[in-house]
């Protein structure tokens, strides 16, 4: 390997976090995801609502447009996300989010809102 | 022998009912999507083991499904269903302005002659093809932007595109009906659409006889007669003879003419078939009892069917795409209740036996004729 080719390597490596999700039950069997409760993907950096949405989008593409309006692009009205013990569902999707969750210490919950009465 | 596999979306999931041509013994599947909403599944005419199916959430949106395998196993197809252009508005319950906006797909209709064209009837009211098999989906936007489209208002259940009738031999032509607009048709492939609404009339409007406004509920067409139309209003069941230019009232002798679906006998095309609904508030059967309406005449003269149906403490509804007829030489009907149950004749609407009693309540019933 060439010395810039290791460069570069580094650099997408540092560009690149990896991030742990939890996704409802629902969204899981759509995605036909039997393996584990939690996935772990490459998110761009800065991580923000926005890239884990994408992120998600492209691994799982059964779940496109599930978390967000397509129209609009905002979140779903009964989608939450939870970090770190508190709703982070009314910040902006293109905020960063709290470096537990971007270094993967801690997982990203993604919730259908218990709504419905 | 021949087979029938009947198609049930619900309001938690989507069921698939199968049986032999004899119609008596049924094997129910475990629920497929289970905890969506299934609007409607319907299976190509070019293909039966190709199927589509409309599922959402009001958590999650709309997703779409396909089988290749008679419902065996499914895949996700594309959900991404933008309005053409400038989304416009159209008139709120309270006659403001209100923007389109895409909430569900209400109904699917593939094509009579390939497996990956199908149309898909929108909430708010739209036309969406797709000619991929589902991957992508465009609007058919000279409904939307037709002139009235400001004026067309959302029914109690929403502003939904339900209805989409497919000309046997004339691909350019197409009617459907939105509650409440009314029912337009179109005679180019979907361009250009014009309303077909005269002869409607609905006291509940500010001009009973306007052009556009009418809520309709469900239309059926023989494909023998594509030109003769059957219309459930919401008050009202209607005839036309011109493809939806005029319509007459045909309500005759029904003891309420308010229901939701209308369906026409497999061979004979002047046989229909509805179920009256008290209302307007109500939305179940008269005193408890539930009767399918048979007209042999096109109309005007009804019969009521009870063999087999509960005659008393019966509640429920049965919504507009719920209904359907099979092809088999002694054709059967089906039709879905808001309880759970399927009902099923295999003699044109005589005896009828329930053939699942205990689903989700049911928004659409499908069948397929198989060989």
């Amino acid at each position: 390997m060439t010395d810039s080719a290791t460069n570069l390597r580094s650099e997408e490596s540092a560009s690149v976090a990896s991030v742990c999700i939890e996704l409802p039950a629902v969204l899981r069997l759509l995605a036909g995801i039997v393996t584990s409760d939690r996935l772990t993907l490459a998110v761009e950096q800065p991580v923000t609502l926005t890239c884990v949405i994408q992120a998600i989008e492209s691994a799982y593409p059964a779940l496109c447009n599930t978390l967000r309006d397509p129209a609009t692009g905002k979140r779903r009205a009964l989608v939450r996300f939870f970090a770190c013990g508190a709703d982070i569902s009314h910040q902006p999707l293109d905020a960063p989010i709290p470096e537990a969750i971007a270094q993967g210490r801690e997982p990203l919950l993604i919730l259908g809102a218990i709504a419905g009465g | 022998m021949s087979k029938v596999r009947v198609l049930v979306g619900t309001r938690k999931g989507a069921f698939i009912l199968k049986s032999d041509g004899a119609r008596r013994d049924w094997s129910i599947s475990q629920p497929h999507f289970p905890g969506w909403e299934l609007y409607h599944l319907k299976g190509s005419p070019a293909d039966p083991n190709r199927i589509y199916a409309s599922q959402s959430s009001s958590w999650f949106g709309q997703t779409m499904q396909r089988s290749d395998d008679g419902g065996l196993t499914w895949t996700a197809i594309g959900n991404k269903f933008l309005y053409d252009g400038d989304t416009g508005t159209h008139q709120w319950y309270d006659g403001t302005a209100h923007p389109w906006e895409f909430k569900r797909v209400w109904h699917l209709e593939p094509s009579l002659t390939d497996p990956d064209t199908v149309y898909a009837g929108a909430e708010d009211a739209a036309l969406f093809r797709t000619d991929d098999g589902g991957q992508s989906w465009n609007e058919l936007s000279g409904l939307r932007k037709h002139g009235t489209g400001p004026h067309w208002q959302p029914g109690a259940g929403g502003m939904c595109l339900h209805t989409i009738l497919l000309h046997p031999t004339d691909p350019r032509r197409i009617v459907i009906a939105i509650s409440a607009a009314g029912a337009f048709r179109t005679d180019d492939g979907g361009l250009t659409w014009k309303p077909i609404n005269r002869g409607l009339r609905s006291e509940y409007i500010p001009d009973p006889n306007a052009e556009v406004g009418h809520c309709v509920h469900h239309i059926a067409m023989h494909p023998a007669r594509p030109d003769t139309l059957f219309m459930q209003k919401h008050w009202d069941v209607m005839r036309s003879d011109n493809a939806g230019e005029i319509w007459t009232e045909v309500s005759g002798n029904l003891p309420t003419d308010f229901g939701f679906v209308i369906d026409v006998h497999a061979h004979q095309p002047e046989t229909v078939y509805v179920v009256p609904i008290k209302s307007d508030s109500q939305h179940f059967p008269l005193d408890g009892q539930l009767r399918v309406f048979r007209s042999r005449t096109g109309g005007h003269e009804w019969e009521p069917l009870t063999h087999g149906l509960p005659q008393e403490n019966c509640y429920v509804n049965v919504l507009r795409d719920a209904m359907a007829v099979d092809r088999l030489d002694e054709c059967g009907i089906y039709f879905g209740t808001t309880g759970g149950q399927v009902y099923v004749s295999p003699d044109g609407g005589d005896h009828w036996q329930a053939i699942a009693e205990n689903l989700p309540s049911v928004l659409s019933v499908e069948v397929q004729t198989l060989p």
